[in-house]
């Protein structure tokens, strides 16, 4: 139902701009007001949520143990699973950011039996979300980086390296792009891991399978503009410059599946401060990830402490209320007369 | 307002903002970008098919001549109005289309799409500048 709702939604986004920028030629509007409003709020939205979370005060250290953390000189410490310098936390965020090692170390609960046939609850590894999630991530990566083709005049070398290279299978005209079929593969291989995995599948919101299927409405419709309606590609430039550059102008015959594109994508932009898509900015202030396991090292003063407070020591506690204690009958180290 | 490693958020931020702002920052001041004007061939008006489908289609129909032509064996194109075309790329084509850099180049380039006609075809006389 959570699917079929998000599905319903991607496909009035769809209808949206095949008929404000189909039917009622609303171009200008298509071409330039939300794309570039969309591309705002984007960024003001990215930021806000940083700064938001930047306010929160850092909690103490969260040394999740992935691995022996730095003790006695005679036992090895695993320094990018449990790290206790800066540099070595540096590494684990880039192995992190760059490879998924959360994900990779993902189980799953399974009933097992040993010889006897008596059950045994055991954890197996589970790597298909990472195989996923790294199909995904980098065929995403690829495409977003081989578009600014398209928005750079004259197209400089790495790109155009990078477009050549990612063709380079020269399968049909226009060629098939490695990174286009691992992107589609990608994000279809993680709706349908929601799909059928019965315990994702109760966990999955609206909010899970919405961006699954406006990115895949962004992926296919791209797919439809490149390999079937082959849509003219020097018009295009020409808006996406003109947007660069602040000049409106809407070039003719320019497909109407170049606008679905495009709305697809400004919904994207804009959604992605408002979700749970802004792990793209919230991966680098993971807690338990970008601090290292330096507790038994440094003292920690919890930043929400009222300096005004002092440290009341048990000692100084006694000497406040060792009348009324002593009245009340209660253990005392010093006795009143002790005291005086 | 108090950041707590505001220092390295703000530098993650300007990084990711200047990431992002690179393709406005160097498209600035630029002029207006306008699409390629092309050198059409001055003594023939049509080409094998019609000016918009050879605008959309091109590049398919350039790989289904190279299969027709060197694995099928099939030399002879018929047109949608019914004239005959030799296939081939050299005698054909680039009879009229004589010049690479003014004409295929001029959007190749904007639109950074390299084919790989000239791994096998000897290249027309536009290229060597």
């Amino acid at each position: 139902m959570k699917a079929i709702f998000s599905l319903l939604l991607v496909l009035a986004l769809v209808v949206i701009a095949t008929v404000g920028a189909g039917a009622a030629k609303m171009q200008t509007i298509f071409a330039y007001c939300i794309p570039g409003t969309a591309f705002i709020l984007f960024m003001v939205g990215f930021v806000c949520k940083i700064v938001s979370w930047a306010k929160r005060p850092v909690p103490f250290r969260i040394p999740t143990t992935g691995g022996q953390q730095q003790t006695l000189s005679w036992i090895a410490q695993n320094k990018w699973d449990n790290p206790s310098t800066g540099p070595q936390t540096f590494v684990r965020m880039v192995l992190e950011v760059l490879t998924f090692r959360s994900l990779f170390r993902n189980t799953k609960l399974v009933l097992r039996h040993d010889d006897g046939k008596n059950p045994i609850v055991a954890y197996v590894s589970a790597k298909w979300l990472w195989l996923f999630a790294i199909l995904f991530h980098y065929g995403f990566l690829i495409v977003v980086i081989r578009h600014m083709r398209l928005f750079m005049q004259p197209v400089p070398m790495p790109i155009a390296f990078l477009d050549q290279a990612d063709g380079i299978l020269q399968i049909l005209a226009p060629t098939i792009y490695i990174s286009d079929v691992l992107l589609l593969s990608g994000a279809t291989l993680l709706l349908l891991r929601r799909f059928f995995d019965a315990k994702v599948r109760y966990i999955s919101l609206v909010n899970d399978y919405f961006p699954l299927f406006l990115i895949l409405g962004v992926i296919l419709s791209g797919m439809y503009m490149r390999y079937i309606a082959k849509v003219d590609i020097m018009a295009i430039k020409e808006v996406i410059l003109g947007l660069l550059t602040l000049n409106y102008t809407v070039p003719a015959n320019i497909d109407t599946s170049f606008f679905v594109h495009l709305f697809l994508v400004s919904t994207l932009l804009v959604y992605i401060p408002f979700s749970k898509l802004m792990h793209m900015g919230g991966v680098f202030l993971s807690p338990t990830r970008n601090m290292p396991n330096d507790t038994r090292i440094n003292h920690y003063v919890n930043p929400w402490n009222n300096p005004a407070v002092k440290p009341h020591s048990y000692e100084s506690y006694e000497d406040e209320f060792r009348g009324p204690m002593f009245e009340a009958g209660l253990p005392l180290e010093k006795n009143p007369e002790e005291a005086a | 307002m108090k950041l707590y490693n505001g220092g390295k958020i703000i530098t993650g931020l300007v990084i990711f903002l200047g990431l992002f702002l690179t393709p406005l920052a160097y498209n600035a001041g630029k002029a207006a970008y306008s699409q390629p004007k092309l050198k059409l061939p001055v003594n023939e008006k049509e080409c094998v098919e019609s000016k918009e489908y050879m605008r959309k289609n091109h590049m398919q129909l350039l790989d289904q001549w190279r299969d027709w032509a060197l694995r099928d064996g099939k030399r002879v194109y018929v047109n949608s109005k019914g004239k005959e075309f030799e296939i081939s790329l050299q005698k054909t084509c680039m009879k009229c289309h004589t010049n690479k850099a003014e004409f295929c180049d001029k959007c190749h380039n904007d639109a950074s799409v390299s084919p790989y006609c000239w791994d096998c075809h000897i290249q027309p006389e536009g290229l060597k500048k």
